[in-house]
């Protein structure tokens, strides 16, 4: 993939939350101890894509997002986007970020303030930019609350969120989110929150801005039936780190890496005539802060030997654009 | 033959504006050892139904109608004290956030102890012998006895949930959205080992969940509900394969699934009625395609298809018609435009 068709790139991104001890152990110099949240993790998302972060809770997908949307701040690694590095982006550069890189969150029912109407909180990043004038905003606002398929918009705008149903109320966040017309937006299980019969409206819908705005999307998920149904890729998180990464069709179709054929073989169907096969998987997830040595999923690995135990395997090459991070793929 | 028979259940919660009619008239059986799922959307009454026949109605809440009957007795008429001894014995529930069915500050062993004591005669060390293999048989070591809830992972708490429900050896396990909070591994593993425990003690279970997939797993029967009424019921596979009303194939088009090659989901548009002032019709009209003035003014029948399969549809017979058009994407756009010149969207 070449640099101008990846609009963010991250590279070795680390997180590690320090867990503080207390001023004693300080003193006797016990050893600081940390939860390695995302542990050396690269991808890029490429122009008008939806790629998708799939993993457990605990995974460290929620924070990989995080990063990328600049909230919080990496403990090592570099983000790229546009081809200019943006750890550090501060004062005017932030702000043209920010409207650059928007955010959707799961519970919509937390993310809109309650005594906002719906013109407000989506006027709000508008008033913030200090984009336009009133008569101005105000198409602005109509604007994407049609793009959101909140028709006719007039209606919608003088409601409070109390006064409109769960679907709804997502739209208006990513009304929102779509108003200052970002490049990239990172969608944190924009639709767990929702009913069934009103889910496949809103990934309809994240769909139409891909395709009709050009927009490039992080969708975060755990839920794989979704991922299959909206993402152009699919990055599979375990404790922090890529297990198998890849096309969606090609990873859901033909997973390489024995963690991705648990999570796949774990999910539900919803045809009563289907035989799932057995989900081939040991015990629980480990403590985040006594992570294993060697490859982290060895220990609940079926198919693991002693190199698993010792040595941690990078990410292989299967086919184009579809990698693994297990010793079984590794080329001869 | 149906061990728990509920006949036109009517449960209504007090409110300021009025009675809010969670549900209204809702009938099912489920048979001894079987397993029912009750499905739908959020506010359609499922919880409401699961905690009637518990008898565990918030104080705004009360049972406005119909019967519940279990074993000859119709649990919506027994004495408080009669209540008592039926729950947990007879009945018990699984509930959906394990954290908050635990005391956060009692070590799992006298939890599950006093549960058992309560009900029954026993010593301290028996009861704590049955709880050491209580914990065996949902998997989890005897040691975490000793823990406090919040030393457990969501997993294990859940857990330790399903060796609580089933301390006393109950007849019926309702289970509201026991693995809704968990991954889909733990997910998995977990209804396998509620599936293999209810086998062995072969008790009936009714499940409440929004997740068609987890019902066509482990359920034998189905009862599709919306707006506090049933829509669909029957055998799981006779429903999802052969579905007849137009929310239940409304439903299935709009899941996504992780096997099934799928062009396009659907979504269906609008949202339930105020269950305040329900509507005179069918519930569904104003979201359905196939709707006409007949299901607007008057409620749909119980039509059979078979004798454990029925569905409360004015136009059930034109089942072969609905299920072609209700795939296209073009017949929930009609409702949506219909629902904006309305106005009530």
């Amino acid at each position: 993939m070449t640099e101008n068709n990846s609009i963010i790139k991250v590279k070795n991104l680390k997180k590690y939350f320090s867990l503080k001890s207390g001023f004693i152990s300080t003193i006797v110099g016990k050893e600081e101890k940390f939860v390695r949240a995302v542990d050396d993790v690269s991808f890029d998302i490429t122009r008008k894509k939806i790629i998708g972060l799939a993993g457990e809770s605990g995974s460290g997908k929620t924070t990989t997002g995080e990063i990328i949307a600049l909230l919080q701040k990496p403990t090592d690694g570099k983000i790229v986007f546009n081809g200019k590095k943006i750890n550090d982006l501060s004062g005017k550069a932030l702000v043209e970020f920010r409207r650059a890189c928007q955010m959707v969150f799961q519970d919509p029912y937390e993310t809109l303030n309650p005594r906002f109407t719906v013109r407000r909180s989506i006027e709000e990043p508008l008033l913030i930019n200090g984009w336009g004038n009133e008569n101005k905003r105000f198409e602005k606002v109509k604007d994407a609350l049609e793009r959101a398929e909140l028709r006719p918009a007039e209606d919608f705008m003088y409601r409070f969120p109390h006064e409109l149903s769960g679907g709804q109320r997502q739209r208006v966040a990513i009304a929102r989110g779509i108003v200052l017309d970002p490049v990239l937006l990172v969608a944190d299980e924009p639709v767990s929150m929702l009913d069934v019969s009103i889910r496949a409206g809103i990934l309809n819908l994240l769909r139409k801005l891909r395709d009709n705005m050009g927009l490039s999307m992080l969708y975060i998920s755990h839920d794989l039936s979704t991922i299959k149904y909206i993402c152009d890729e699919v990055i599979i998180m375990y404790l922090g780190r890529i297990m198998e990464k890849g096309p969606t069709y090609e990873v859901l179709s033909q997973p390489v890496h024995p963690y991705t054929k648990a999570l796949i073989a774990s999910v539900p169907v919803s045809d009563p005539d289907v035989k799932r096969e057995e989900a081939e998987i040991k015990g629980d997830l480990p403590d985040q802060i006594d992570i294993p040595e060697g490859c982290r999923f060895a220990p609940r690995c079926f198919s693991a030997n002693d190199r698993c135990q010792s040595e941690e395997p990078e990410l292989y090459s299967i086919k184009k654009g579809h990698q693994a991070a297990c010793f079984l793929c590794e080329p001869k | 033959m149906a061990f728990l028979n509920i006949q036109d259940l009517k449960i209504y919660y007090k409110t300021i504006r009025g009675d809010l009619k969670a549900v209204d008239g809702i009938s099912f059986t489920l048979e001894e050892g079987k397993n029912l799922g009750l499905v739908g959307e959020s506010g359609c009454g499922k919880t409401t139904a699961a905690k009637a026949i518990l008898r565990l109605l918030p104080e705004n809440g009360r049972i406005a109608g119909g019967k519940i009957i279990f074993r000859d007795q119709d649990i919506a008429q027994l004495s408080y004290e009669k209540m008592r001894r039926l729950r947990w014995n007879n009945i018990s529930m699984i509930s959906q956030s394990a954290m908050n069915a635990l005391n956060p500050v009692i070590r799992i062993d006298k939890q599950i102890i006093e549960a058992i004591r309560t009900h029954e005669n026993t010593t301290k060390k028996e009861t704590l012998q049955r709880a050491v293999e209580l914990f065996k048989l949902v998997g989890l070591e005897a040691k975490r006895l000793k823990a406090f809830p919040h030393e457990l992972s969501g997993g294990m708490r859940q857990r330790a949930i399903i060796a609580m429900a089933l301390a006393l050896d109950p007849d019926i396990i309702i289970a509201d959205e026991p693995t809704t909070a968990l991954d889909v591994v733990v997910q998995d593993k977990i209804l396998k080992k509620i599936l293999t425990l209810q086998d062995q003690f072969n008790s009936s279970m009714i499940l409440i969940t929004h997740d068609i997939s987890v019902v066509a797993e482990i359920c034998d029967k189905i009862c599709i509900m919306y707006a506090g009424k049933v829509m669909e019921f029957g055998t799981t596979s006779k429903v999802l394969k052969d579905p007849r009303h137009p929310y239940t194939m409304g439903l299935k088009n709009a899941f996504p699934s992780i096997l099934l090659e799928q062009k396009e989901l659907i979504s269906i548009p609008g949202y339930p009625p105020d269950l305040v002032n329900p509507p005179i019709g069918c519930p569904f009209f104003n979201r359905c395609p196939f709707g006409d003035e007949k299901c607007k003014d008057e409620q749909p029948p119980r039509e059979y298809i078979n004798d454990d399969h029925w569905v409360y549809c004015h136009y059930a017979d034109q089942y072969q018609d609905f299920r072609e058009k209700a795939t296209q994407g073009s017949t929930w756009e009609a409702v949506r435009k219909r629902q904006q010149e309305l106005g009530v969207v």
